[in-house]
């Protein structure tokens, strides 16, 4: 396959099986540095495995994985990937409930993770301006002492956003940031991630449609654990094979 | 930023629990001391050790509170390191007694002469010297806690298997002390303390000496765990107990921070255990039973988890019920016990402050400080809104 | 040592010969009686007489007069069998054992005898014992023979070798005999021919028949004999890891029967149930309960009471169970650490309401005699109730796959140990079978209760004993595989019954504890763990 420097993220001939169930089936998947790419498929394609072996939950049985061109991420655990700069939101937002909003991305908030520094870490105005800035991001400035365990689904999504900007990542894996949103948030999401990707990297997993046409982006269409197609969405969703696997007449 | 940090840790609820403690470190001996007896105020000798007694407990349920009611880590073995503390102190005191001893052998206690020891072990040399037994309070907890935390939570060993597994290390230490080749006393443990730092033990301005320690002790046990869960590693700690695969996604290591918990909390019990010695003037392998390890969590679960005054409040009331109990109705002890297990688990999940929360509504935007000043946190795993078993 | 054969043979002869008819039983008494007066050569007479009436009743008799313990009434002349006691002697009649009241000792005269005579009553005796129709006789004299090793006894016994159909009889003689051989000053060679013959034994007993005669034996033996020693030793090694082998599969239907139901409860449920020792303990309760009413009900069904105390123990515990679970347990789903204190609570009340109803005291439980003794196989000897105990357990196990694999119940038990919301999507009540389950863990902890009833003190602490250990199997094997708790249990009774020997019962102990402890951190959900995606919720 092509040479993996000067990629962002790099994935060659990746399989992993859990109790004879292919999850993953030689899947080759490259993103650029700056790139967006929108990854779509059935379910039970594999999507988030592949999130799971990028961010060391689930070990490959065989293929590589290298972040920036030259890290091997199979060797490193989900704290090491987090800190290299590959930030995560998953499909359930999982937002810590019994913290406030702001605390949630002072946790997020990209510092020194030791206990001694934790310890010893008190908020300088300049962290203060960042949370800021992230929460007007995301539109949570007016709720920000309030629990997150109060936040509706989508504001919750929100803020699993806002985390993921709080952690200042060089990759993001995004997994369907916009289910439970109504029309008008998917649209904000939409034009939050463009902005996002101009200086970063992002994997956007998503199911709607109307959504991936809004990113405008490169689109890879997995099934069965492996690539079916790529090309724009439109190319994508001309191919015979996947219409017939996925879309549906 | 040390000083932010004590800052931090005496918010106003706190500084009011450390103002309590402080006053019934003087109070309660000059009510014994200074006040007569026939004086309505006077305070019996035999009620000192008996209170002192229980701050140890409350001084344990704090430090269990600190990894369960902060960290959701349930250890069912902190009794182990209480009793380890214990036993240090009780290793200091038996060399005190020096050659006063029934058998009257200059270095050996009493116990090792009787089963015909010739030289003392070797992990009782430095006993005799003050610093260094009570350094040894400190550090054998720790370092105990520190390598079964280590192994234990790097393998993330997590929920009721870590729970068990804290069970079988106390139980394996009960079978271990219990033994009398082991060189701590076996079956009757270390008892007939005379003196400590000097003084007689057994002397009315000892024990309320002890007394004073114990309350002191507890303020700045109080101290310093508001000071770290008010710090931002008293948040990861929460967010470990509530989703600790979310903060491993965030760059957190939370093997490193459950690990600090549970050896801060270990030289905690330590420390309780050996204030406990004196007071009680017997330390046995009874200590390390597993069950007392669960007593200690239900003060906790009594009083209010994931709060700094709930595990004292806890543990005062518990035992000074199963004072009032075991002397009044022995038989009747066991069934409050078990049943306040199961009432408090079914009905009281958040325990008293729980209650005392609920009297008071929270007001809108204190939720935050409230939060971070240690009250209990909203999401107890009750409100999870799955209510699916682990598997 | 006299006086136990006599008892023994008393005994023997009590249980076996108690209906003799009545003719018989004056002749023996006038032969008796002829032991009385006259010279020590009518004494002698006397006991050739008795000698061949070939009569069981006779040694104890001869040993009587032999230790000097034979009188003559003097009222009447009535030769009986008298013993110190409180006041004066204490009489026996010497034929049927009747107590026939004490006397001063002027009342009575005893019957005199010299060394010759007491060496003929001891041939006399070892001839009706060793020579006697009667298995268990033989066996006996034949190992009083071997612990006396009396060289007078080498005629006889040669003569009984020859007569011996009974190997096992046979060997223990062979070996007194040769015991006697290296006592005596035989030649050289011949003792190394008894050495030989001690060595080709190769049992414990013979073991030790050596190493009493190596500091005695001349010089030129001693090589001989430490090498039988070695090789008996090589090869009790071997049986010895058999044995070991045998106490841990012992221990392990032990710790598999209490392990069993928490495993179920456990994997399908996900609850951890403190109080499942107390279960136990109610199990055994029940036994004894059972026990007192067949006894005051039915005496003559004694002997099954335990074929009632199982389902009782099974059908009571479940109820429990069932109870707990609808009562308590239901309002924790999902809150395993609360399960855990809430049952723990539980299990104070059940012990402490033990404790009031039946006191504190351990209750004994009759063993029914088929589980009573021990039995020997080889060299491997074992006890009749661990047995059955492996027995049962084996039983329990394959009767609970039998539930899990081939019942509707089991199947929707299996559904929702895998996928919770899926079962209950499906229209499985989970309720219905969350609290069938409990009460099915619940009972087989019941129906251990009754095993272990027979094995440990019945206390009110009797489960608690246990919980620890099974929670290690139950955690050790993983969860949510009954063959996983059974390999647990395996495992962790053998590897404490192979560590015993050389750490102690407690070190033992303790090296399993850290060993699982270690374990558990290098596979956190056990041996058998379930993979996938699901786990990790």
């Amino acid at each position: 396959m092509t040479d993996k420097s000067g990629t962002m993220l790099y994935l060659n001939g990746v399989s992993v099986s859990f109790d004879g169930f292919k999850a993953l089936n030689h899947l080759s998947i490259i993103v650029h540095p700056g790139e967006m790419l929108a990854i779509i498929g059935p379910n039970g394609a594999g999507k988030t495995t592949m999130m799971d072996i990028i961010t060391g939950k689930t070990r490959p049985d065989d293929g590589e994985v290298y972040f920036d061109g030259r890290t091997d991420l199979t060797k490193l655990d989900e704290a090491q990937i987090a800190n290299l700069g590959i930030g995560r939101k998953f499909q359930k937002p999982t937002v810590f409930e019994s913290h406030t909003i702001w605390d949630n991305l002072v946790l997020a908030l990209k510092k020194p993770r030791s206990v001694l520094a934790a310890l010893l870490y008190a908020e300088s105005a300049e962290d203060k301006a960042r949370i800021e800035e992230i929460l007007e991001t995301v539109r949570l400035t007016a709720r920000k002492d309030e629990l997150a365990a109060d936040l509706s689904h989508g504001q919750k999504q929100w803020l699993e956003i806002g985390m993921l900007l709080a952690q200042d990542p060089k990759l993001l894996l995004v997994d369907e940031p916009v289910a439970g949103m109504t029309d008008a948030e998917t649209v904000e999401t939409a034009k939050l991630l463009k902005d996002i990707a101009r200086t970063r990297s992002v994997v956007v997993v998503e199911h709607d449609m109307s959504f991936v046409r809004e990113l405008g982006t490169r689109v890879t269409c997995l099934a069965e654990g492996s690539v079916l197609a790529e090309g724009s969405l439109d190319q994508v969703s001309a191919n015979p094979i996947v219409i017939e696997r996925y879309l549906g007449r | 930023m040390l000083t932010q940090l004590l800052f931090r840790a005496l918010d106003k609820k706190a500084i009011w629990l450390v103002f309590a403690l402080v006053f019934i470190a003087i109070a309660i001996p000059v009510a014994n001391l200074a006040i007569p007896e026939g004086n309505p105020l006077h305070l019996p000798n035999y009620m000192v050790p008996l209170l002192g007694k229980y701050l140890n407990y409350a001084l344990l349920a704090l430090a269990l509170d600190l990894v369960w009611g902060y960290c959701g880590i349930l250890s069912l073995g902190h009794a182990a390191f209480f009793a380890l503390g214990a036993y240090a102190m009780g290793m200091y005191l038996m060399r005190q007694i020096g050659a006063r001893g029934v058998y009257a052998n200059p270095v050996l206690p009493d116990f090792m002469v009787f089963l015909n020891y010739k030289d003392l072990p070797w992990f009782w040399n430095g006993f005799d010297l003050w610093w260094f037994a009570f350094l040894m309070v400190l550090f054998v907890p720790g370092l105990l806690a520190f390598a079964f935390g280590w192994f234990a939570f790097r393998s993330r060993v997590t929920g009721v298997y870590l729970s068990i597994i804290t069970q079988a290390m106390t139980y394996a230490l009960l079978l271990a002390f219990f033994r009398n080749d082991l060189g701590l006393g076996g079956n009757n443990g270390l008892t007939d303390f005379k003196d400590i730092l000097g003084f007689n033990v057994q002397a009315a301005t000892t024990r309320a000496g002890l007394f004073a320690a114990s309350a002191l002790a507890l303020a700045l046990a109080v101290i310093i765990c508001s000071a770290i869960v008010n710090s931002k590693l008293g948040k990861v700690m929460v967010a470990v107990r509530d989703a600790e695969s979310r903060t491993r996604f965030l760059g957190w290591r939370p093997e490193n921070v459950k690990l600090f918990a549970f050896v801060v909390s270990a030289v905690l019990a330590g420390i309780a255990g050996a204030l406990y010695t004196p007071q009680v003037g017997i330390i046995n392998p009874g200590e390390f039973d597993p069950a007392n390890s669960i007593e200690a969590v239900i003060w906790v679960a009594v009083g209010g988890r994931g709060t700094l005054i709930g595990p004292i409040i806890g543990a005062v009331l518990v035992n000074a019920g199963k004072s009032i109990f075991t002397g009044a109705f022995p038989d009747f002890w066991l069934y409050c016990l078990g049943g306040l297990f199961i009432f408090v688990t079914l009905f009281m999940p958040k325990g008293i402050v729980g209650l005392f929360q609920k009297l008071r509504p929270r007001k809108g935007k204190e939720a935050s400080s409230a939060a971070e000043a240690g009250e209990d946190p909203s999401t107890l795993p009750q409100s999870k809104p799955v209510p699916e078993p682990a598997e | 040592m006299a006086t136990r054969i006599l008892t023994l043979i008393a005994f023997l002869f009590a249980v076996a010969f108690a209906p003799l008819p009545a003719l018989a039983q004056d002749d023996l008494a006038a032969e008796i009686n002829a032991l009385g007066p006259g010279s020590f050569a009518d004494r002698t007479k006397a006991i050739d007489v008795l000698v061949a009436t070939g009569d069981e009743r006779v040694p104890p008799v001869l040993q009587a007069l032999s230790d000097g313990n034979l009188y003559i009434r003097r009222s009447d002349g009535k030769v009986v069998i008298a013993t110190k006691a409180a006041v004066g002697l204490q009489l026996t009649d010497p034929v049927d054992g009747a107590d026939l009241g004490a006397l001063p000792a002027s009342e009575l005269e005893k019957i005199k005898t010299n060394n010759g005579l007491r060496g003929r009553i001891r041939t006399a005796i070892g001839k009706l014992t060793l020579l006697s129709p009667d298995q268990p006789v033989r066996l006996a004299a034949a190992q009083s023979v071997l612990k006396n090793a009396d060289p007078a006894m080498l005629e006889l016994l040669d003569q009984a070798i020859a007569a011996e159909t009974d190997p096992g009889i046979k060997s223990t003689m062979e070996l007194a005999r040769s015991v006697i051989v290296l006592k005596t000053d035989a030649s050289v060679d011949d003792k190394r021919a008894a050495i030989d013959l001690v060595v080709a034994q190769n049992n414990r007993a013979a073991q030790t028949v050596l190493r009493n005669t190596l500091d005695t034996a001349p010089d030129e033996l001693k090589p001989t004999i430490a090498a039988g020693i070695d090789s008996i030793g090589r090869t009790l090694a071997v049986w010895d890891v058999g044995q070991n082998l045998l106490y841990g599969i012992s221990l392990s239907s032990v710790l598999l029967l209490a392990a069993i139901g928490l495993a179920i409860t456990f994997g399908v449920m996900g609850v951890i149930n403190m109080a499942h020792g107390e279960m136990v303990m109610l199990g055994a309760y029940t036994t004894y309960v059972t026990q007192l009413v067949i006894q005051s009900v039915a005496p003559g069904l004694m002997e099954y009471s335990l074929a009632f105390a199982v389902p009782a123990a099974f059908l009571i515990t479940a109820l429990i169970g069932i109870g707990i679970e609808r009562g308590i347990i239901r309002w924790l789903y999902g809150r395993p650490l609360e399960t855990l204190l809430a049952t723990w609570g539980l299990s104070l009340v059940l012990q402490q309401l033990v404790r009031t109803i039946f006191g504190p005291t351990n209750k004994l439980v009759q063993p029914p005699t088929w589980m009573s003794g021990t039995f020997e196989l080889w060299n491997l000897s074992f006890t009749w109730n661990r047995l059955w105990i492996i027995v049962f357990a084996i039983a329990v196990f394959i009767a609970l796959q039998i539930i899990l694999n081939r019942t509707p119940l089991g199947l929707q038990m299996r559904a929702v140990t895998q996928n919770r919301r899926m079962a209950s999507a499906m229209g499985i009540r989970t309720p219905f079978v969350d609290a069938m389950t409990f009460g099915l863990g619940s009972g087989i902890a019941g129906m251990a209760g009754v095993a272990l009833s027979q094995i440990d003190n019945v206390s009110p602490n009797l489960g608690q004993g246990y919980i620890i250990d099974s929670f290690m199997v139950v955690v050790f094997g993983g969860v949510g595989n009954l063959w996983g708790t059974l390999i647990g249990a395996l495992s962790l009774g053998v590897a404490n019954k192979f560590l015993e020997p050389y750490a102690g019962a407690v070190l033992a102990k303790i090296a399993i504890l850290i060993l699982i402890i270690l374990f558990i951190q290098r596979r956190p959900r056990g041996l058998f763990a379930l993979k996938g995606r699901a786990v990790e919720s």
